[in-house]
């Protein structure tokens, strides 16, 4: 663990990407507290331009609404959707990978039939006709946005497990008879987790991606503020008031950016051939 | 400012267009936006704002009236009253064929009588005065009502009473019809294609009844989901009228100024739109009508008027538009005053159970009215659910009761009789139907004005009965009325003629031409 923290830090877009990471979520846990009163209520004069006054610091959108309140109320949101729906996507996908992978042959054929059926239809539309469906509340985009994400996490763990299986350790497990379950959750799955969790990070920067493209298009929890909403909302006055839809941006961009960089860190940290290099 | 701009304009454009007496010029297409795209086109089914703004221009009612609302002649060119007032003889014009060719005739008119009386809610509550209907010939039609109905001539607008071909509906399922898809009317322009989420396509009508109309080849109803993109679209030169609520009102005074560009308000006098919410009284606290005060009290219409509706439009003070007749203001005010909002909360009990808010799916001003709505209604400590939905899906929860508060607009066709008391008398609650009595509100003392309202006589009776059901209803808030709405019509100068009568762009294309 140590060795792993030390690697790391070593990487300096890993650093950032965690910076970024802390930030945005103390963000989510404490900025609210900052901002007792609700988002969505209506403030100052509407179009009031950012940086004119200390109360309302990056303008009002178009109802009056406090854009940096907005800003704060959304950062939870998004994390929220990303983190829940990748751990969901894991749940799914790690599972089927493993058995794909382990028991290979006629499970092998029939689970990967079936994930190759979801990475067949293009899984943004899949995610809109899926929310479209289910009415857009918080819970169906998660959903939808597991659904379409835990595939690549099932043919990754499968890749893994494939090769992880004829090596001589689990081999040896099997010949003392232990039992399948035991050996994929004790021998297999604990040594195929740097990739998956690499990828974990990269499928958070995309959950949240898809969650703000969801809500832009008017697909999002109606009850909840998303940057997705306020740059959808914004867009049609962006000629207007530049400022509605440019912070959230912002906001999507710094966040999914600094997914990224943890992704490249992790990757650097956890991958046993790039460390043993830099060392 | 702005709105100065904007007056200029309306008086600039609304009052030089018609003098200009210019002989018009046959052909052209014109490309209007439809915002939102229309659930369906079969009028005598579905009656939403976009579908009759369509649809007008393919089907036909008996009467079409002027913006002063003086009925004039359209499939009936010429009807008498009897002295008794209870007897009304149309004569139907000669020589008009369907789309297809065949020819309509009273028979028609009895048929779409009788299908409308199940089909379109407003419809049989207009036509319950009627005792009979008959088709004398086949080109006269005499009503018979059951007492003197003051706003009988009223009636007969195409989207109140379209004109239905009956060889094409009598004896089939009407919901599961063909032809729904494809209407067949008698109008000016005919029904070609519809691309699903792109445009409607109307063509002229070669064989129209009357001679030279219309003037233009063919109308595409450019269906562009995004506010922006519509005014982009008509800045762009690709649609050349933007008919009222089709583009964002902060973007009105920015359009009335480009170069030959016409606005008008005019073409809404005989809808006098009034947006309120639906409050479901069946269920739940907004049963209570101590909690239905409180809406109203919560509620910043003022803010809803100048933010959201740009200053356009007028705070409405009951269940009557001002415009409407024996409308009185002499009501009881419900001015925003979220502390007395929280006290009748208070009093009546409420203790936060969760309440459903289904807001207009048609477009931004309404998605952004829903949201000040909700912020308002949840500082005084109502506990509200937005519910996303689309404009079928809202029809259809709207219509099965399944709601608490749901935000429309709607038509006041000009009397009280005919667009007001449809929404507050209990034999208007009809399930599965929308733009009734759909909240449920039962009162036998508002049963019995609108009953006398109605027909009794003279105008000062009516007056009187009318200003006292006003009061009832303004005091138990069946409804949370909001605002009268103003829809302003933009157009390129060069379209002439589209606004003529009362009913504005819902049937406006048939004297419409371009200059080119």
């Amino acid at each position: 663990m140590k060795q792993f923290w030390k690697s790391m830090l070593r990487s300096p877009s890993g650093v950032i990407g965690l910076i970024i990471l802390v930030l945005a979520i103390s963000v989510a846990l404490f900025g609210p507290m900052l901002f007792p009163n609700s988002p969505w209520r209506m403030v100052q004069r509407p179009f009031l331009p950012p940086f004119t006054l200390s109360t309302v610091p990056l303008g009002t959108d178009a109802l009056g609404r406090d854009v940096f309140a907005g800003m704060i109320f959304g950062a939870r949101v998004s994390l929220l959707v990303g983190l829940v729906s990748t751990l969901v996507a894991l749940i799914v996908g790690v599972p089927i990978g493993a058995m794909a992978g382990y028991f290979g042959g006629r499970v092998d054929d029939a689970l990967m039939r079936f994930t190759e059926f979801f990475q067949t239809i293009p899984s943004f539309a899949l995610a809109i006709v899926l929310v479209a469906i289910l009415q857009p509340s918080i819970y169906s985009i998660v959903t939808s946005i597991a659904l379409v994400s835990w595939p690549p996490v099932a043919r990754l763990v499968r890749g893994e497990v494939l090769s992880l299986r004829t090596r001589e350790y689990v081999q040896a497990a099997v010949v003392t008879g232990q039992s399948n379950t035991w050996i994929i959750m004790r021998e297999i799955l604990p040594n195929a987790l740097s990739p998956v969790i690499v990828l974990a990070s990269l499928m958070v920067a995309t959950a949240i991606l898809l969650e703000s493209s969801l809500s832009f298009l008017g697909l999002g929890d109606p009850n909840l503020i998303s940057w997705g909403y306020m740059v959808g909302a914004g867009r049609t006055v962006i000629r207007q008031a530049w400022w509605i839809t440019v912070f959230p941006g912002v906001a999507i961009l710094i966040s999914v950016l600094g997914l990224n960089l943890i992704g490249e860190g992790l990757n650097d940290a956890l991958n046993p051939r790039l460390s043993r290099e830099g060392r | 400012m702005p709105k100065r701009v904007l007056l200029g304009l309306l008086l600039a454009c609304g009052l030089t267009a018609p003098t200009l007496a210019q002989e018009p010029k046959t052909g052209g297409v014109i490309n209007a936006v439809i915002q939102p795209e229309p659930p369906g086109l079969m009028l005598a089914m579905v009656q939403n704002g976009p579908v009759q703004m369509v649809s007008g221009n393919i089907f036909e009612g008996l009467l079409r009236y002027s913006p002063k609302l003086e009925p004039q002649p359209e499939l009936a060119e010429s009807w008498s009253v009897s002295e008794d007032a209870k007897t009304y003889t149309f004569k139907l014009r000669k020589g008009v064929t369907w789309h297809d060719g065949k020819p309509f005739t009273a028979a028609d008119v009895l048929f779409s009588i009788e299908m409308l009386k199940q089909t379109h809610a407003r419809a049989r509550n207009n036509l319950a005065q009627v005792d009979k209907v008959e088709a004398p010939d086949d080109y006269t039609v005499v009503f018979t009502l059951k007492q003197p109905f003051g706003p009988f001539l009223g009636i007969f607008e195409v989207g109140s009473m379209p004109m239905v071909p009956k060889h094409l509906y009598e004896g089939t399922d009407w919901k599961t019809n063909p032809y729904n898809n494809a209407p067949v009317g008698t109008g000016p322009f005919m029904f070609r294609e519809w691309q699903k989420g792109s445009f409607i396509r109307l063509v002229k009508n070669p064989n129209y009844h009357e001679k030279g109309k219309p003037y233009l080849d063919e109308i595409y109803w450019q269906i562009i989901p995004d506010a922006a993109a519509r005014s982009v679209a008509y800045e762009t030169g690709k649609v050349d009228v933007l008919p009222g609520g089709s583009v964002e009102n902060f973007d009105v005074p920015r359009l009335s100024k480009l170069k030959d560009t016409c606005v008008t308000g005019a073409g809404w006098e005989f809808f006098s739109p009034l947006a309120w919410l639906w409050l479901n009284n069946r269920q739940g606290p907004l049963a209570d009508k101590r909690v239905r005060q409180a809406v109203m009290y919560a509620i910043d219409r003022d803010f809803a008027k100048d933010v959201i509706w740009n200053g356009l439009g007028k705070v409405a003070t009951g269940p009557s538009a001002s415009t409407i007749k024996y409308y009185t203001d002499d009501v009881k005010k419900y001015p925003y005053d979220p502390a007395k909002a929280k006290a009748l909360l208070k009093e009546a009990g409420y203790k936060g159970e969760k309440i459903r808010l289904l807001p207009l799916a048609y477009g931004e001003t309404w998605q952004r009215w829903g949201e000040a709505v909700k912020q308002n209604l949840q500082d005084v400590g109502i506990n509200i659910e937005t519910i996303a939905t689309d404009v079928a899906g809202g029809n259809q929860k709207i219509g099965d009761w399944d709601y608490d508060i749901a935000f429309t607009y709607l038509y006041q066709y000009g009397d009280p009789a005919l667009g007001v008391g449809r929404n507050y008398v209990s034999s208007a609650i009809a399930k599965g139907q929308m733009f009734n009595n759909v909240e449920g509100y039962s009162n036998p003392e508002i049963d019995k004005l609108f009953a006398d309202g109605a027909v009794a006589t003279p105008d000062s009776k009516r007056k009187e009965i009318y200003e006292k059901a006003q009061k009832i209803l303004v005091e138990d808030v069946p409804v949370a009325w909001m605002l009268e709405l103003q829809f302003p019509t933009i157009t390129r100068c060069k379209v002439k003629n589209l606004i003529t009568t009362g009913i504005g762009v819902n049937d406006g294309f048939k004297d419409a031409w371009l200059d080119k």
